[in-house]
């Protein structure tokens, strides 16, 4: 009896093991939150450096059209307005999501509901390549093969935010067409069976109780694709010309945040002017990328909550 | 299990009806499913009379859930069924029969209940409104009507555009009933629609199908003996892919021909 009594009190080597696994993964746990914050906070630092250290207003920043750090613009402040890149880039994220939609459900409905088996078989396999060619790759076709089309057809240098979309489209393709798909996957055989049973049509079960009921992981994949239009940075800078410029038309060169980053990180001082504006670039696109993530996180909980049973 | 690879046809008895005291609303000659190269059913030749229950029974992997299916054809895109499955004189297993318009002559209720996440109105208008009824009043005549016969209307009638998911699983099996019968079909399928629910809520559905006896067809398939006993007029036992027997539910019960049959019923495998 004591024996038992001696062991229930003794911390046995299972629960030993037992601790020490758990500290391992709380250790791996900690260290992400870590870099995590640690990202957030220099960007940050660095970011708002410009509005306190440099005495730049913010709306001026958020509201200027000049982008020339270096130099003072017509207010006598240094030229550090961030409203072309921000339109750009927000135009491009939602035209590219536009474009790319309707093809992405498309295609999503046919692997999954009028052929599940090609489906499986050879769309799903094409659009993984698809999902992982390299931006550079996008970028150089979008170079030599979107820039001329554009050119010659709409006219201008062919550099701008229409061969931008046109780019980014077929890049969140394939992400906005399988996410669509596994949310279509996601939906219950029975809503179709009780559907067909009441004598719709496929057509009709497909539009009225598929597509309703995928809704919200249709929305996520949307979102999701929209977030990466809005953070892709190579691909983009190859077609879009780089201009600072507000864009007064879809085929004249504008510029995104992230384009504008990748052409300005490495020509600046750590500490300048020039360095802190970009900086703050980094941040907008920080909040937006985090936007994004709580409008996905939303939208999923919202799914889930209709879809609870 | 019991085998009945070798049968002669006395080890069979399939009941046929006299058309001129009966009237059939449904007849399967020949019926044989295939999934893939395996044979689901292999021969399958039952009658169901109007306005009557039909019900059947069968252990599990018996074929009976695979024969219901194939009725209303909802196998089309699982199965392959071959024979003839005849309704108003017409063969509706062929391609010549557009399915769509087919089931809404021939609905089924499923065994686990299937609202859509929807209000419990519009689950009910679904179909309605898929046949172009889009008039409010007439919506509204119907859904009432068919939550009547399905014995729910006094309990929701106050929540209509609440969703059906929040109702408890007997209401939803009923709601999907009332669903099915919103459209008047002429037959009712049901498989298995009380497997999922309470004693209580199985009573309610049974008294509810023979409420809808007065006015509709049903074939019933159910893996409770005594349901098939309560309610059914008529029993066909399933096993192994091959209808048995099939004979009045009385006899069925109390004096089965076949030996298997006797087996099933009195608790010998199954």
């Amino acid at each position: 009896m004591d024996k038992i009594r001696a062991s229930l009190l003794k911390k046995s080597i299972a629960s030993k093991i037992e601790r020490r696994g758990k500290i391992i993964s709380l250790t791996c746990l900690a260290l992400i939150i870590l870099v995590v914050f640690l990202i957030f906070y220099f960007v940050a630092s660095r970011g708002l450096a410009t509005f306190f250290q440099n005495h730049i207003n913010f709306w001026q920043f958020l509201s200027g059209t000049q982008w020339n750090p270096g130099t003072t613009g017509t207010n006598g402040q240094p030229a550090v307005g961030a409203l072309p890149m921000i339109v750009g880039s927000f135009l491009i994220t939602i035209l590219s999501a536009l474009v790319a939609t309707p093809f992405a459900i498309g295609t999503a409905v046919f692997m999954t509901e009028i052929s599940p088996r090609r489906g499986a078989q050879i769309l799903r396999p094409v659009t993984e390549l698809l999902v992982g060619i390299p931006s550079v790759v996008y970028g150089f076709i979008g170079l030599q093969v979107v820039v001329p089309f554009v050119r010659n057809t709409f006219g201008g240098s062919g550099y701008g935010i229409l061969s931008g979309t046109f780019v980014l489209f077929v890049m969140i393709l394939p992400t906005v067409t399988s996410m669509s798909a596994d949310a279509l996957n996601a939906v219950p055989r029975y809503y179709r069976e009780a559907s067909l049973a009441l004598g719709a049509t496929r057509w009709q079960t497909i539009y009225k109780v598929v597509l309703r009921a995928a809704i919200p992981g249709m929305l996520t994949a949307i979102v999701f694709g929209m977030a990466r239009a809005f953070g892709e940075a190579l691909a983009v800078q190859m077609v879009i010309g780089n201009a600072t410029l507000l864009p007064q038309n879809l085929v004249s060169p504008a510029s995104t945040l992230t384009s504008i980053l990748t052409m300005g990180i490495g020509n600046t001082v750590m500490g300048s002017l020039q360095n802190n504006a970009l900086w703050s670039l980094a941040m907008i696109l920080l909040l937006m990328s985090l936007v994004f993530n709580m409008v996905i996180r939303y939208i999923g909980r919202k799914g889930k909550l209709n879809n609870e049973r | 299990m019991a085998d009945n690879t070798n049968l002669t046809t006395s080890q069979r008895n399939i009941m046929k009806f006299d058309p001129k005291d009966h009237e059939i609303a449904l007849s399967t000659e020949d019926l044989h499913v295939f999934y893939g190269k395996t044979e689901g059913i292999s021969e399958g030749d039952l009658q169901f009379e109007r306005y009557k229950i039909s019900a059947l029974i069968g252990p599990s992997g018996s074929g009976k859930s695979t024969y219901l299916r194939s009725l209303n054809r909802m196998n089309d895109r699982i199965a392959t069924v071959k024979g003839k499955i005849m309704y108003r004189g017409l063969d509706i297993n062929s391609d010549a029969i557009d399915v769509y318009e087919m089931r809404r002559h021939i609905g089924m209720v499923f065994q686990r209940p299937n609202p859509f996440a929807k209000s419990i109105y519009e689950n009910i208008a679904f179909a309605l409104r898929q046949r172009g009824m889009n008039k409010k009043q007439d919506l509204d005549e119907i859904v009432e009507r068919s939550l009547r016969q399905a014995a729910m209307w006094d309990q929701v009638k106050d929540d209509l555009n609440k969703s059906a998911l929040a109702l408890s699983g007997g209401q939803q099996q009923r709601l999907c009933i009332a669903r099915a019968i919103a459209i008047k079909p002429d037959i009712l399928l049901l498989d298995e629609p009380a497997s999922a629910l309470d004693p209580v809520s199985t009573s309610q559905i049974e008294d509810t199908l023979l409420e809808l006896k007065q006015n509709y067809t049903i074939i019933i398939v159910t893996h409770n003996m005594q349901q098939a006993s309560r309610i059914s007029d008529y029993t066909a036992f399933f096993n192994l892919g091959k209808v048995l027997e099939y004979a009045e539910t009385g006899d069925i019960f109390t004096n089965p021909k076949v030996d298997l049959t006797n087996d099933y019923i009195s608790g010998n495998f199954g």
